[in-house]
């Protein structure tokens, strides 16, 4: 073999960062996000969930161009029970905390929606009312 | 035809894992023991490839040598083109590995009426090829935040970046086009340009066709197919993979099995084919050699320590007789013969 004090050393760079996953986790899977379930017991949501936790950014984006983009504020009805279109109005008044429910799972996939650039959680809504 | 037989077999790899990952169990078969056995391939295969060429002798000092080489003081030169120092050949390495600099020269012959032979040069190949590599080295780089856990954060910087225009939900990335449009273009141009047509090859157009099919399989899933593609489940099993423990524990969508038996296959393809350039852009003696043979003497290592240095001198004490018998001049007479004296 020639020119090993060159190839031998970019090889084992290769593999370590080919192994990078491997090395990085140190063989801990860490834990899986368990997203708090709504405190009020409440079952049903606009979705069943599986559908909700595929394609919930989906429904979110539309409903934005909705109610924002064309006006459309008509309520969602579902099973008899009416929603109105929106994160705080909708979605926060069972799921409340932000980072007990949306971010457990959003911080484990490493996916950060801009939602927070305009929306409030209520705990932040209700702090602020106090501070004013 | 050729890119056709291409087509045929991306679509039936397609059929293989769509339907195989339907069949109960055989989950497992496409999560998990394809992916595991591809990469063993991949890694072990890249390892002995690499050992196969640092095992070939290079003979001869073969750099292309694309300008002036060092010679007088007052002779300029070319130190990138013609690099004489190991300095300057890493510079000139890392400008072909990092920017294509031997594509961007790629001239194109053209014959023009007269007749008269032209070269131009072509900057398509270096265009579309750099916006095809850096796509996926991104795209690379980015699926470590289904590898990791934690994400480290320049993943998370390398993906915010990819998502930046923040189009549509999930956001739109912006390697996606770039990878799809970097093989059509790449592909097209193979159909579209005759020369290169000509000497195209199946393993040229399968390998196009292969990422182009991991590209949409992947886009599929990520914008358009997302029945049971929740991204939790997806990443439990890939931390699963690279922790040595993978679970499927939920129903994961077909697409899913599709785009990482895909993958399974490119990486298992990649040390037997031209894919090794990977590897081979570092071990190319016509770039990474210096061009310094006025100055030092490249010994062939073949060379048998036995066959000893002839000189012309040693040739002629050896055929002297012979040569003036047959009155080829030689540069020292026969000695005076005593018998005459």
């Amino acid at each position: 073999m020639y020119n090993k004090k060159t190839i031998i050393p970019g090889l084992i760079i290769f593999v370590l960062f080919v192994t990078f996953p491997v090395w990085f986790n140190g063989l801990d899977a860490g834990p899986v996000p368990k997203p708090e379930m709504p405190q009020g017991g409440q079952k049903e949501c606009v979705l069943p969930a599986d559908e909700m936790r595929a394609s919930h950014m989906q429904l979110l984006n539309e409903w934005r161009d909705d109610v924002l983009r064309d006006g459309g504020r008509d309520v969602v009805t579902v099973a008899g029970k009416e929603y109105r279109k929106g994160l705080q109005m909708a979605c926060m008044e069972c799921h409340t905390s932000q980072e007990k429910f949306c971010d457990t799972c959003h911080i484990y996939a490493s996916v950060k929606p801009y939602c927070w650039d305009c929306h409030i959680t209520p705990e932040a809504a209700t702090k602020k009312k106090e501070t004013r | 035809m050729k890119y056709a037989f291409s087509f045929l077999a991306v679509i039936a790899l397609i059929l293989i894992a769509w339907l195989g990952s339907q069949i109960p169990g055989m989950e497992y078969l496409f999560g998990v023991a394809i992916p595991y056995l591809a990469i063993l391939v991949f890694l072990g295969g890249f390892v002995y490839r690499v050992m196969q060429w640092a095992k070939s002798p290079v003979p001869f000092p073969i750099q292309t040598t694309c300008g002036q080489g060092k010679s007088l003081d007052f002779i300029k030169r070319d130190k990138l083109d013609c690099p004489n120092t190991n300095s300057e050949v890493i510079a000139r390495m890392f400008l072909e590995i990092f920017a294509f600099r031997s594509l961007f020269r790629n001239t194109k012959s053209e014959l023009h009426e007269g007749p008269k032979i032209t070269y131009e040069s072509s900057k398509w190949l270096w265009l579309f090829a750099l916006i095809f590599h850096y796509s996926f080295l991104v795209i690379v780089l980015r699926h470590m935040r289904l590898f990791t856990n934690p994400v480290p954060g320049w993943i998370q910087a390398i993906e915010l970046g990819d998502a930046m225009l923040q189009i549509g939900a999930p956001t739109l990335y912006l390697t996606n086009i770039g990878l799809v449009l970097g093989v059509v273009l790449l592909f097209g141009r193979r159909l579209t340009n005759p020369h290169v047509r000509f000497i195209s090859l199946v393993n040229d157009y399968f390998p196009l066709v292969l990422i182009l099919g991991i590209a949409i399989t992947g886009i599929l899933m990520r914008y358009f197919l997302r029945t049971d593609i929740d991204i939790v489940n997806i990443k439990a099993l890939l931390v699963g993979l690279a922790t040595l423990q993978p679970v499927i524990s939920a129903e994961i969508g077909a697409i899913f099995y599709i785009h990482i038996f895909l993958v399974s296959v490119l990486l298992a393809y990649f040390p037997f084919s031209k894919l090794m350039h990977l590897g081979g852009v570092f071990m190319s003696p016509t770039r990474n050699m210096k061009n310094n043979t006025r100055a030092v003497r490249h010994i062939n290592p073949w060379n048998d320590p036995n066959i000893k240095p002839h000189s012309y001198a040693g040739y002629e004490d050896e055929f002297r007789e012979y040569m003036v018998d047959a009155g080829i001049p030689v540069e020292k007479e026969l000695p005076p013969k005593k018998d005459e004296a």
